[in-house]
């Protein structure tokens, strides 16, 4: 009953042409809130919250800043977790969503850094300190491009999927120990600098917004990655009859 | 089992002892690095000193990428991985039996070129001990990682540069624990936390690895 | 109004790194959403025209 319930649902949602024509309308789900989340989040962060009364209002780039780095976070997290249902349950979906993930996630990366490096020049004077938190970010974009340029190395998708399922197993269980190490050796031999966030405790006024933008730009990722899944996977069935039919009919 | 990995290391090893041109290479290739160095920068021995564990660790990373490169290479083109990946033997044991037979050759290289190189660049003798144990610890889990990106990569006939970049960002937490057990012990500062933290990340590596290794040599296989 | 529009604008000083941060995040949220749209009409428009069809 229940489980013969969910074994259809998990085969339907298995189906290829299913997928694709529902995932359409569920990208739009997930548009419409991340992208009303995130703006609340943008506008509060310009408009509705107070200058920081130690940094002044350089520190609304915390309202990109710190979204972009959690999403780098989640995104790698999430790319290795359907690594494991790739390797163990071999579903087609979850090979795809490595591959539409991984430059949407290394994309954020990049925005974390970059609006990382942006407020460090006016609080640390200059453009990059070897801080603990942007150090780890920084790796975190290598082992994105890593994947993407394996999944470029290798001709046959199904093999450089499946190897790209396999790196980010592998690099997601070197991300706590990368962010370990280098929190050590900031902490040892540079002594402590200038956080860029954390160590006060936050207004609650200030609170709500960050997590609204956490929350909107993980839908957003999520519609993002929904596209990028669609069109993996219509190329992958670009000789199929299904899509052939499909893109005739319109 | 135990048979297994006995008869994998022993081939392995009197295959690279045979060739030991590869090994000679292998040495210089880490002479070279460590020596030409001082050349690009003045003979001022703080400097020397003061980039000393970063130096070593670097070019113990670039070598054991460049010889790493080859651990599959004769097996893949010679067939015997076929019959690896056929044989009812675990994948993942033979897998750690051509690493140790890998690093038991490459990390004697490094063990004992290190501490005449490093002399040379004026670090003090009290700071070798540390060094070594770090190289000792360190140059096994670097071997791991790297099996695993040299078997991922084992399809495509010229990948050292994605090789690269797929493991160097993995080496962070080596050459961070193993350059920091080496600055400490110039300094004269307790390096043991350093040490156990690599002890550490090689028991870790021993453990995985080896599963990654053959999970990537099946997906390259197939 | 306009003076408070100003204000707002000047950032309290920051207005460079505050708005470059944002503008940043904005090309990059657009980039992502034109990739996939751009991509796949490009490739829907690839099969229809047969180029995919096996003879």
């Amino acid at each position: 009953m229940a489980t013969s319930a969910f074994k259809r649902w998990f085969h339907r949602f298995g189906s290829l042409p299913y997928f694709y024509g529902v995932s359409r309308s569920w990208a739009r789900w997930l548009a419409v809130p991340g992208l009303v989340l995130a703006g609340y989040a943008v506008f509060a962060g310009l408009v509705l919250v107070p200058a920081d009364y130690q940094q002044g209002d350089v520190f609304r780039i915390l309202y990109i800043h710190v979204p972009s780095a959690w999403l780098s976070l989640f995104g790698y997290t999430a790319m290795a977790v359907a690594g494991v249902i790739t390797l163990v349950w071999r579903l087609k979906l979850a090979e795809i969503f490595i591959v539409a993930a991984a430059p949407i996630g290394a994309s954020f990366t990049f925005l974390a850094l970059v609006t990382g490096a942006i407020w460090g020049k006016p609080t640390w004077g200059t453009f990059w300190v070897w801080d603990a938190r942007l150090t780890s970010e920084l790796i975190l974009l290598f082992l994105y491009l890593g994947v993407i340029a394996l999944h470029q190395a290798i001709e046959s998708p199904r093999t450089a999927a499946r190897a790209c399922a396999l790196l980010s197993i592998v690099g997601v269980v070197n991300v706590p120990i990368i962010h370990y190490s280098v929190v050590w050796w900031t902490t040892l031999h540079q002594g402590a600098t200038v956080k860029l966030t954390g160590g006060s405790h936050m207004e609650s006024d200030m609170l709500w917004p960050l997590l609204a933008g956490a929350l909107g730009f993980t839908l957003i990722f999520g519609w993002l990655t929904l596209w990028g899944m669609r069109v993996q996977l219509l190329w992958r069935e670009r000789r199929s009859r299904w899509v052939m039919r499909m893109v005739q009919d319109g | 089992m135990g048979g297994v990995f006995g008869a994998v290391l022993a081939r392995d090893l009197r295959i690279s002892l045979r060739q030991r041109g590869t090994l000679v290479h292998h040495l210089l290739f880490f002479v070279l690095v460590v020596a030409l160095f001082p050349l690009g920068t003045n003979t001022d021995e703080t400097i020397l000193v003061a980039v000393a564990p970063a130096l070593i660790w670097m070019s113990v990373l670039l070598s054991i990428l460049l010889s790493l490169q080859r651990l599959f290479r004769a097996d893949h083109d010679e067939g015997v991985l076929t019959q690896y990946l056929v044989s009812p033997e675990p994948l993942a044991l033979i897998a750690l039996a051509k690493v140790v037979a890998y690093w038991l050759i490459s990390g004697f290289v490094y063990v004992l070129a290190a501490p005449l190189l490093v002399l040379l660049l004026g670090v003090p003798v009290h700071a070798l001990g540390a060094m070594i144990a770090a190289l000792a610890l360190g140059t096994p889990v670097l071997a791991l990682i790297g099996a695993i990106g040299v078997a991922l990569t084992l399809s495509l006939p010229r990948a050292g540069l994605l090789l690269s970049l797929l493991v160097f960002p993995l080496y962070v937490p080596v050459l961070i624990f193993g350059a920091g057990a080496m600055r400490a012990a110039i300094v004269g500062l307790n390096y043991a936390g350093a040490l156990y933290v690599l002890a550490a990340l090689a028991v870790l590596a021993i453990t995985l690895a080896p599963w990654a290794i053959a999970a990537a040599l099946r997906i390259g296989s197939e | 109004m306009a003076d408070s529009v100003q204000e707002f604008l000047a950032m309290g000083g920051y207005a460079r790194y505050v708005w470059s941060a944002y503008g940043i995040a904005a090309v990059v949220l657009v980039f992502n959403v034109l990739r996939p749209l751009v991509a796949h009409r490009r490739l829907k428009r690839r099969i229809r025209n047969g180029e995919f069809v096996d003879d």
